[in-house]
């Protein structure tokens, strides 16, 4: 049971050739893009929600953060949308995968955080050394502050990871368990059943929320470099 | 599309699979489903049960032992 558990996780190859390029383009085609004003159902509803997203989300910048609005609104649907069909069976989610968690992390925080030091050098640096610390306890918390910052990749893409790995990893026991049960006792099954409707139901709000808040923090390293 | 199954064969053949002959096929299901007045959820549900067919043959050899039988 223990290689079928993970089986899922493995990186999608057909003949040899990687699959999974496909499988990460894919979720471009449901997102049209149109240059009419007035749209097809489809494309109005994802323009309507791509607008309350973004003015959500990029109202708190200044203009010069709000030049990031076209990476971080294409950062949220990828992942919102990849993750959302990573909930179909069988399918495989390239965000379980951490390489391209950290590909996507690491880039982003770094553009912040190099365009924070470029730009504002001094407030940049200050914000190793919190207010108000006393005179003793600098050192110590100039390394610690450091350790915070250098830390904030590792944890945004190991976060995105281990949220949906985990998730999908309980959709799998619980299935497994479901059907194990049936045999035996099928009140016992028909509540694990439920327990899985549950889990489902959170797996799609999480899979939205991960794509939220991978979005929110990029935007607040940027709030606080720009 | 409103070809029947027997004439499906004739049909994949006429379809030109050069990638710019592969996106005028995305195009004609898009016109003809998506961007219309009243497209509705079936145009994108039928993507998504093609996507999941696709990975159903995908990992076919993966589950086949996994099926309920009585002696495994």
């Amino acid at each position: 049971m223990n290689e079928n558990l993970f089986a899922s996780f493995i990186t999608p190859m057909i003949l040899g050739l990687p699959l999974v390029t496909l499988i990460v383009l894919f979720p471009s085609l449901l997102f049209p893009t149109s240059n009419r004003l007035v749209n097809n159902r489809f494309v109005t509803l994802q323009q309507w929600m791509l607008q309350l997203v973004s003015k959500q989300m990029m109202s708190i910048h200044n203009p010069k953060g709000q030049t990031w609005t076209l990476t971080l609104m294409s950062l949220i649907l990828f992942i919102g949308s990849t993750n959302l069909l990573g909930l179909l069976p069988h399918s495989f989610t390239p965000t379980t995968q951490l390489s391209m968690n950290l590909g996507m992390a690491i880039p982003l925080w770094a553009g912040a955080v190099i365009t924070g030091f470029r730009n504002k050098t001094k407030t940049s640096l200050a914000h190793f050394l919190p207010q108000g610390t006393p005179t003793p306890l600098i050192p110590m918390l100039v390394i610690i502050e450091t350790i915070s910052l250098f830390i904030q990749p590792m944890a945004l893409a190991v976060r995105l990871t281990a949220n949906i790995t985990a998730g999908h990893l309980l959709i799998h026991l619980i299935g497994g368990a479901t059907l194990a049960l049936m045999s035996i006792s099928a009140t016992t099954a028909l509540i694990t059943f439920i327990i899985l409707i549950l889990l489902t139901i959170l797996e799609f709000a999480v899979a939205m929320i991960q794509a939220y808040v991978f979005t929110l923090l990029v935007s607040l390293y940027l709030h606080d470099n720009t | 599309m409103d070809s029947q199954t027997g004439e499906l064969l004739s049909w994949i053949l006429t379809q030109d699979f050069a990638p710019k002959g592969t996106a005028g096929a995305f195009q004609e299901y898009d016109n003809k489903y998506v961007n219309v007045k009243k497209g509705s959820l079936a145009g994108l549900s039928t993507v998504l049960a093609a996507y999941k067919l696709f990975n159903y043959c995908h990992s076919y050899k993966e589950f086949k032992h996994k099926w309920p039988r009585k002696y495994h």
